[in-house]
């Protein structure tokens, strides 16, 4: 497939902003860190903000998907039967959900744990909308597998836990630095693991067509002439990146260090260090990785109707 | 319940690309608007075709054949891409199993084609939504056209009769026989689409040359010595025909 650019920027923001989301939840439910009503509510007003700010950027990327943007209202219409609807719906939930309940931090009024675990609710829910649109196209094989709604959500977690790290640090909440980067590497070492998992699945994978069952032919040798016409089209615009095997082993390199052990590496020390660049650092370093890891995500997946456009003449 | 589809043999395809010129001009002057060509003149040109035709060779020099694959929307019955479009603008019609996009209502996602195994749906890059073979809707359903004319633009087209229209659905149709007779299959059934276009299989031609029908055709007495040819003595063929 060709990476689209749109969505990758949707997923990654919203990852980024859903993990953050979880984590400012998680944080007012445990009491962690200690914090003074004042501090607590600086936090999670900010980082609700935070997390409300980069889920609106990956709703106005998505707009950049759409042939007819001005038509984006009429998305919500299948959500019993499409799960790009049902994410249609869920991601303005979310962000409704998150910017009340930053609204209450704000304003100091009661029932915000209420508020924030329907908003976890929803939240789980655009996780598992967002992937399910990947994993439910059963005829990219790569994508259709269970480890891609696990990547989401752990990947989604990580990026936000570093981000949080970074927030905690910025906002002069120390208390909160240390715990935080240490979900981050659990959570980032998790990913890294299911991650792995489904590179290791993917480059296992058989074909469910071939040539043959595409045509109908059953003989072992079969080979295009032509596929129609020397122009392009849509088909050979869309299913194909274009790149070659080389680029596409190194940007899995350069996603598999920047994701999961550089900003390791850089929480680490800025944590020791008490170096806030170090965590800015780590934030950028693993969200490029992530823009390149879903890069990959798109690119390694191999549509059955390539199969048809394999010759020009 | 009607289901319309092509049946198309793969037998008689010459690979003359009239069905896919035949389409795209129907359905570019058709109410819906043009079919968008980017660059048509230009160094790199890029089109919107609701039909191709292929081309491959299958086996091993000496032993190949080459067989011309037109290839165009399924009209599955269990289409995939209808039930992912987010807005409902993917659809297939009830009364006649025809899988169709509503133009005002597509949004240009994109999503359905990435779940149709086929390659069958083409992005308007002018219009910016997703097309589709309609199977000739605004032909086959037509009232003002001749009764003979109410077929698929490429289904006319076609010289050597090589594709098919009818509905599967109905056992003693033209298309449902040629399946059943001929061995009809579907493209890529490993994915339970039920794809409504069938193909029907190449067939092995074969000429029966005897040598004697090399030389001489009627000679019941075996009286011809004209040269070069000797006169023949011995009983031919002819002699145990009846």
């Amino acid at each position: 497939m060709k990476p689209a650019f749109s969505v990758i920027f949707l997923t990654t923001l919203l990852g980024a902003a859903q993990g953050l989301f979880l984590t400012l939840f998680a944080t007012e439910v445990s009491a962690l860190g200690q914090l003074s009503r004042a501090d607590s509510q600086r936090l999670l007003v900010v980082g609700s903000l935070v997390a409300l700010l980069l889920s609106g950027l990956g709703l106005l990327a998505s707009f950049f998907h759409l042939g007819r943007p001005e038509r984006a209202w009429r998305s919500a219409a299948m959500w019993r039967t499409s799960w790009l609807s049902r994410e249609v719906i869920a991601l303005p939930l979310f962000m409704l959900c998150v910017s009340g309940y930053g609204a209450a931090h704000l304003l100091g009024s009661g029932g915000t744990v209420l508020m924030g675990s329907v908003a976890v609710l929803v939240c789980l829910a655009l996780f598992v909308c967002t992937a399910m649109i990947y994993a439910s196209v059963r005829f990219l094989q790569e994508w259709a597998s269970p480890l891609t709604l696990v990547n989401y959500l752990l990947l989604g977690c990580a990026s936000g836990l570093t981000l949080a790290t970074l927030l905690a640090a910025l906002l002069g909440l120390a208390t909160l630095v240390t715990p935080y980067a240490l979900a981050a590497t659990l959570l980032t070492a998790l990913a890294c693991l299911t991650r792995g998992a489904s590179l290791l699945r993917n480059a296992r994978l058989k074909p469910k067509s071939t040539l043959q069952s595409a045509l109908g032919i059953k003989h072992p040798k079969i080979v295009q002439k032509a596929q129609g016409f020397m122009g392009g089209s849509f088909n050979t615009r869309e299913f194909f990146h274009a790149r070659t095997a080389a680029l596409l082993r190194s940007v899995k390199w350069a996603f598999l260090l920047l994701v999961f052990p550089l900003p390791l590496l850089c929480l680490a020390i800025g944590v020791a260090a008490s170096s806030t660049a170090l965590l800015v650092l780590a934030f950028a370093l693993q969200y490029t990785g992530l823009l390149a890891e879903r890069w990959f995500f798109f690119a390694q997946a191999n549509h059955p109707q390539n199969l048809y456009y394999q010759t020009i003449s | 319940m009607t289901q319309l589809a092509l049946v198309i043999d793969l037998n008689v395809c010459v690979g003359c690309h009239a069905c896919v010129t035949s389409c795209k001009q129907w359905n570019t002057s058709g109410s819906a608007g043009a079919l968008a060509d980017l660059e048509p003149y230009g160094a790199d040109p890029n089109g919107t075709f609701f039909n191709r035709v292929q081309t491959f060779e299958v086996g091993q020099f000496p032993h190949t054949q080459t067989v011309h694959f037109p290839k165009s929307c399924l009209h599955c019955e269990d289409p995939p891409c209808v039930p992912v479009c987010p807005t409902g603008a993917s659809y297939k019609r009830a009364e006649d199993g025809i899988v169709l996009v509503d133009y005002d209502k597509c949004i240009g996602c994109k999503y359905c084609s990435w779940a149709c195994p086929y390659g069958a749906r083409e992005f308007d890059e002018q219009r910016k939504v997703m097309t589709k073979c309609t199977l000739c809707v605004d032909r086959v359903t037509s009232t003002t056209l001749p009764k003979a004319e109410r077929k698929p633009a490429c289904v006319l087209a076609c010289p050597a009769n090589a594709r098919l229209f009818g509905d599967v659905h109905d056992p003693e149709s033209v298309v449902s026989r040629a399946i059943a007779e001929r061995g009809g299959y579907q493209l890529m059934p490993e994915w339970g689409t039920r794809p409504a276009n069938h193909y029907l299989p190449r067939r092995k031609t074969e000429i029966r040359v005897h040598a004697e029908d090399l030389t001489r055709v009627d000679n019941p007495l075996k009286l011809d010595g004209q040269q070069p040819e000797h006169p023949h003595h011995t009983p031919g063929r002819e002699d145990f025909a009846t």
